[in-house]
């Protein structure tokens, strides 16, 4: 058996707020493998990138902290590491884009120095030979006219070359793991259309795993192999893409699926789930997603269901499924 | 021309109809210079729309949709052309008449965080544009609130809280509200359900499809999720830098689009279906400066079908289906042949 690049295990990442204990990941599981695309879907709020963030140990702490659980890169457990370890692995063999790439990029500082910094620091390239990587890197990301570009700041560019230069910061000393937070959410479609190619270039020509945290199930479509489906800091359905869109089998990802309108078919209304995503707080009871869905069962309100494999690597967390089974 | 124009005006089934609408921003390039150069954020634009429709327009960002909505509604004064509703320029109305007139339209606004007064309750924001337009009792307006509440499927108890205690999903709602307050027949909505999640934004979309069938009213949709405009929208414009490069049915646009920029938009969107494998157009560069327009066809220098005349002049939007119009030489009567064709059908 191949060893997975990430093994996320049992992870608990919790804040702790003047209102109470926010269980923002709670009890979450999830693995990538090598080359492969995983997706992590679900609405803000349900914990997608603070499961993202837990990874590479970047929760603001306090007030928030890892509580719980295990994250094994490599196999080699991240929790107990300390900071000046996180940061020979932060860049070096993971790395991550961030969503908002005017925000995520020192203002300060050329383009050149962001990027090249990163080599300097875990490969202890001098200046030169670290401009001339950079240059590289940049005319790997579809940068017109690298050169000139190294030596722009930030603010000249516009928005889908700043993510470029934020795919080519990450990607420069050719990490095993890419994790990329809604990468594409701040973009426009033709602009994301050409992020999302490069992406998938890189996945399939250097065999990085992605780690691919968004909302748009049409991104999750069109660029995953597996997806995690989350909800209120859990896991609620794990599988193969095709599995997923084909053969949902949590009422949240049937209603999810089914609220998207689609450009190949004209419904008159919406599919649309009731309610709002619930607040959290410690000890809840029952399944989160109960008060919204359409099959609640007075069992439902009490006891949370497992997380159940239910057919070839798909697993499901809901008691219709686990019922359904045992009257079988 | 001009007798096209005639014609179209009194047609009694168009609600507002956009004439050459233009709204350039200066570009102060120093301290003491101004004036010089200007962004074309709307840059000669014509479009009707009908009585009880949904118009949708679309585009990316900095194409100049959002200005539009606000300049017809002279939310910022356009720069020049003219915007008649109901018959009636309103860009030649002064501003106390413009003020009666904005009763009957109404905007919503994408962000449902910064459109509300954080220091209101929702009633007080709810009854303000009564108040402003000195409408009934305060009985009558305390009973037209609480029906408002109700029609955007909150409750009474919602009135006394304030904005921040909302999710965004119910801000929307109220944003909602405060529109239909004064029963407009026309709302302009501005990127109403960008901001939501997947599962808020259908039930956003299916209230606004719900109110519309209601109230009567006509819509114009400005969006950039195209699945989502085609599903709420009658017609669409699709827009580029300032210009409308195509408007259509919904079913026309989607189905048989003819602008190289609409056919790239819409095979950049991602399908929720994995089975699905299609031949995606990629765009090369950048949506370029709107100060510095392209000349000729904004488009040029991103189409993958661009010839010389596209570098050398622009194309104007041509009707080439029955009501469907495209700005594009390569569309153009001639260019295909299609002469004899047009010819017969009168143009």
């Amino acid at each position: 058996m191949i060893q997975p690049v990430l093994q996320v295990q049992n992870l608990h990442t919790c804040f702790f707020t003047d209102r109470g204990e926010v269980p923002a990941v709670d009890g979450v599981s999830l693995m990538v493998n090598p080359g492969e695309v995983l997706g992590i879907v679900g609405e803000s709020g349900c914990g997608k990138s603070v499961t993202s963030l837990s990874v590479l140990k970047l929760i603001p702490e306090p007030p928030g902290k890892i509580t719980g659980g295990s994250i094994l890169f490599k196999g080699r457990d991240l929790v107990p590491l300390k900071e000046r370890e996180m940061r020979s692995i932060r860049g070096d063999s993971i790395s991550m884009i961030f969503q908002e790439p005017m925000t995520s990029l020192n203002p300060l500082f050329t383009v050149g120095d962001q990027i090249g910094e990163a080599v300097r620091l875990h490969r202890g390239l001098r200046r030169k030979e670290a401009r001339r990587h950079t240059v590289e890197m940049l005319r790997k990301v579809g940068i017109p006219r690298p050169e000139a570009v190294l030596d722009e700041y930030p603010h000249q560019l516009s928005g889908g070359m700043r993510q470029r230069v934020m795919i080519a910061m990450a990607i420069s000393c050719n990490p095993e793991l890419l994790i990329a937070d809604e990468p594409t959410t701040a973009l426009d479609v033709t602009i994301q259309a050409q992020i999302l190619d490069l992406i998938r270039r890189l996945n399939e020509e250097n065999g990085t795993a992605v780690m691919l945290i968004t909302h748009d199930l049409g991104v999750v479509a069109e660029m995953c192999h597996r997806v995690v489906v989350m909800y209120a800091g859990k896991v609620v359905e794990e599988g193969a893409v095709c599995d997923i869109f084909k053969n949902p089998l949590h009422p949240y990802t049937q209603g999810l699926i089914q609220s998207v309108p689609r450009m190949n078919e004209q419904r008159s209304r919406l599919f649309s789930i009731p309610g709002n995503v619930p607040v959290l707080y410690a000890d809840m009871k029952g399944c989160r997603f109960a008060d919204r869905c359409p099959s609640a069962m007075s069992l439902c309100l009490e006891r949370l269901p497992e997380l159940r494999e239910y057919g070839a690597a798909h697993s499901c967390r809901c008691w219709i499924h686990e019922t359904q089974e045992d009257a079988v | 021309m001009s007798e096209f124009e005639n014609r179209r005006e009194l047609e009694p089934e168009h609600l507002l109809q956009i004439d050459h609408l233009k709204k350039y921003f200066p570009v102060k390039s120093g301290p003491f210079r101004k004036g010089d150069q200007y962004v074309k954020a709307v840059d000669d634009i014509s479009f009707s729309v009908r009585r009880g429709e949904t118009f949708g327009l679309v585009g990316e960002s900095g194409c100049g949709k959002s200005t539009t909505g606000r300049a017809l509604l002279r939310l910022i004064e356009p720069t020049a052309g003219r915007v008649v509703f109901e018959g009636e320029d309103i860009t030649a109305l002064p501003a106390k008449q413009l003020r009666k007139k904005r009763k009957d339209m109404q905007i919503v606004f994408q962000d449902p965080f910064s459109s509300l007064d954080p220091r209101h309750t929702v009633r007080r924001i709810l009854e303000e544009p009564l108040l402003v337009h000195g409408i009934g009792s305060a009985q009558e307006r305390q009973n037209i609130v609480n029906k408002l509440i109700d029609v955007v499927g909150l409750t009474q108890s919602h009135l006394q809280r304030y904005p921040h205690q909302f999710s965004g999903g119910q801000r929307q709602r109220i944003g909602i509200a405060r529109a239909l307050s004064l029963q407009p027949k026309l709302i302009v909505a501005d990127e109403p359900v960008s901001a939501l999640d997947v599962s808020i934004q259908s039930q956003v979309v299916n209230l606004l499809q719900d109110l519309q069938g209601e109230f009567g009213l006509t819509y114009i949709f400005i969006a950039h999720d195209l699945s989502v405009v085609k599903h709420i929208c009658d017609r669409v414009a699709v827009m580029y830098l300032g210009r409308i490069v195509e408007i259509a049915s919904t079913a026309q646009l989607y189905e048989s689009p003819q602008h190289p920029y609409t056919i790239a938009l819409l095979s950049a969107v991602p399908e929720p279906d994995p089975d699905l494998k299609r031949e995606r157009i990629l765009l090369q560069g950048e949506v370029p400066s709107p100060v510095h327009t392209p000349v000729g066809c904004a488009f040029h220098t991103r189409c993958p079908v661009a010839v010389d005349i596209c570098r050398a002049k622009r194309p104007e939007l041509t009707e080439t289906d029955n009501g469907h119009q495209t700005a594009c030489h390569l569309f153009s009567a001639t260019f295909f042949g299609r002469k004899s064709h047009l010819a017969k059908s009168g143009l």
